[in-house]
């Protein structure tokens, strides 16, 4: 961190072995923003998630926002820490309706309420679902209802584990947008796993690159992307008007 | 003939009752441990289903009977012994029909795996309020066939009732020992409407968990 604030943001650090797989990272994420984790499938990325949530036990440390998660001896449960987790599939408790799956955390959640069950239904776009059962909803209805009840339990910081990967390509183009108005709207950090360049590119404020349960790399702040608030269209207007002024692609530049 | 058959039901609602709250945490423990020698425990649970009754009878009577070790134990709290009486019946019943109530509630927990639970401590529920909350109505066809199979099979016992029970009327006298004697004494009307109810009562009990199950698999995922 550049020093402004030591105790904002995350602090995570894991050495420690999964079978015979080995995880050995130190990584410090930004008090805001969407920081991407990115590397190929068997990097650690799901499970370096599941260490910060206190899913899976590492030896390591964990600090939030200057409060202790995870030091020496001292592991505070899951259910003690704030924050909010997406998983890869759908993970929506099928005995309970959209509505009493969105306020299941709301419910247990301690302190201050900063998130309302009336903010962030029309955020996800969730006012048709609301009153429904978790049967015969699509993948993309489903990952938008896991991620409202994510943020209603109040969470100081969002996990996501690859959220849109288990979704066909017209559920994931439906849901983008809502997480990109999350983006702009959300003051929590969120650390995003994600293998597909166009969701880092959209979303990802920083990203963090891992391979072999190692860090590989960082880049933060990501250069803002001149493309990314414009749309498929504008983007193929501007390619047509770059090849009529004569500007031939670059193979190599992929 | 009354007392008979209540002295049948009383003995299945309580074992019933009695086992759901025994065999959950045991199922729980079973589903949810990684342990190799838990399946140790798991055989050991399901002995009953293999055992001929009478063997188990013969143990839990010596068990149950005066001087025995655990007569000795419930020495200071005034009980000699409980062989022939409707706490020994009760006690056995349990015993015998422990596998067909941790067997299904084990099965739903497994059913369920690892992520409801996951994503209940995520949402802040604790252990407890998330076995509570999540766990048990997740699982809740497992309690439902643990409560049929477990009903059922108590109103059907007769060799571990015999051992233990005795039969004496109006205590320990069940219907499948009532059924016995009458065929032994001669009786045959009287056991004809004894045997075609118990059948009825069997079949219907089924067909009613069938139905259910049928019902809940169609509502849930």
């Amino acid at each position: 961190m550049s020093g402004v604030d030591d105790r904002k943001g995350i602090q995570a650090e894991f050495d420690g072995l999964l079978g015979r797989f080995r995880l050995k990272v130190s990584l410090t994420i930004p008090p805001k923003g969407i920081t991407a984790l990115v590397g190929p499938s068997g990097a650690g990325k799901t499970s370096l998630l599941r260490a910060i949530a206190g899913l899976t036990r590492l030896p390591g440390r964990v600090v939030m926002d200057g409060e202790v998660w995870q030091e020496g001896r001292l592991f505070v449960p899951v259910h003690q820490r704030a924050l909010g987790m997406v998983f890869q599939e759908s993970s929506l408790l099928s005995h309970l309706s959209v509505r009493d799956n969105l306020l299941f955390g709301y419910r247990r959640a301690q302190g201050p309420k900063t998130m309302s069950l009336d903010e962030v239904v029309p955020l996800l776009g969730l006012e048709p679902l609301i009153g429904r059962s978790t049967d015969n909803l699509s993948g993309g209805e489903r990952q938008r209802v896991a991620l409202g009840r994510a943020l209603l339990s109040q969470p100081r910081l969002l996990l996501m584990d690859e959220p849109l990967s288990s979704l066909d390509a017209q559920s994931r183009a439906e849901i983008l947008p809502f997480l990109e108005a999350l983006h702009r709207t959300l003051s929590i950090p969120v650390l995003y796993v994600s293998h597909d360049a166009e969701e880092v590119a959209r979303l990802a404020d920083h990203v963090v690159t891992l391979n072999a349960g190692q860090i590989v790399g960082t880049l933060q702040p990501a250069t803002p992307d001149p493309l990314s608030p414009l749309s498929p269209n504008q983007i193929r207007d501007l390619a047509r008007q770059a090849l009529e002024a004569g500007i031939k692609p670059n193979p190599s530049a992929r | 003939m009354a007392d008979v058959i209540w002295t049948t039901v009383k003995l299945a609602s309580f074992t019933t009752l009695l086992l759901l709250v025994l065999a959950t945490p045991l199922a729980w423990w079973l589903a949810r441990q990684k342990v190799w020698w838990k399946e140790i425990i798991a055989a050991v649970v399901a002995l009953p289903i293999v055992l001929p009754p009478t063997v188990l009878g013969f143990y839990l009577l010596l068990l149950l009977a005066p001087s025995s070790p655990l007569m000795e134990l419930l020495q200071p709290f005034g009980i000699q012994s409980l062989a022939f009486t409707f706490p020994g019946l009760l006690i056995g019943s349990i015993v015998y029909s422990l596998p067909f109530a941790v067997q299904p509630i084990r099965n739903g927990f497994e059913a369920m795996g690892d992520r409801p639970m996951e994503v209940a401590a995520t949402l802040r529920a604790t252990p407890l309020n998330a076995f509570f909350t999540v766990a048990v109505p997740q699982a809740r066809r497992g309690f439902l066939t643990a409560a049929v199979l477990v009903f059922a099979h108590t109103v059907g016992e007769f060799g571990v009732v015999l051992m233990i029970g005795g039969g004496i009327p109006g205590q320990t006298e069940v219907i499948s020992v009532k059924l016995y004697q009458l065929v032994e004494s001669l009786q045959f009307g009287e056991a004809h409407r004894l045997a075609a109810g118990l059948l009825v009562f069997s079949f219907v009990v089924l067909l009613t968990m069938f139905l259910t199950e049928r019902r809940a698999r169609k509502t849930a995922p």
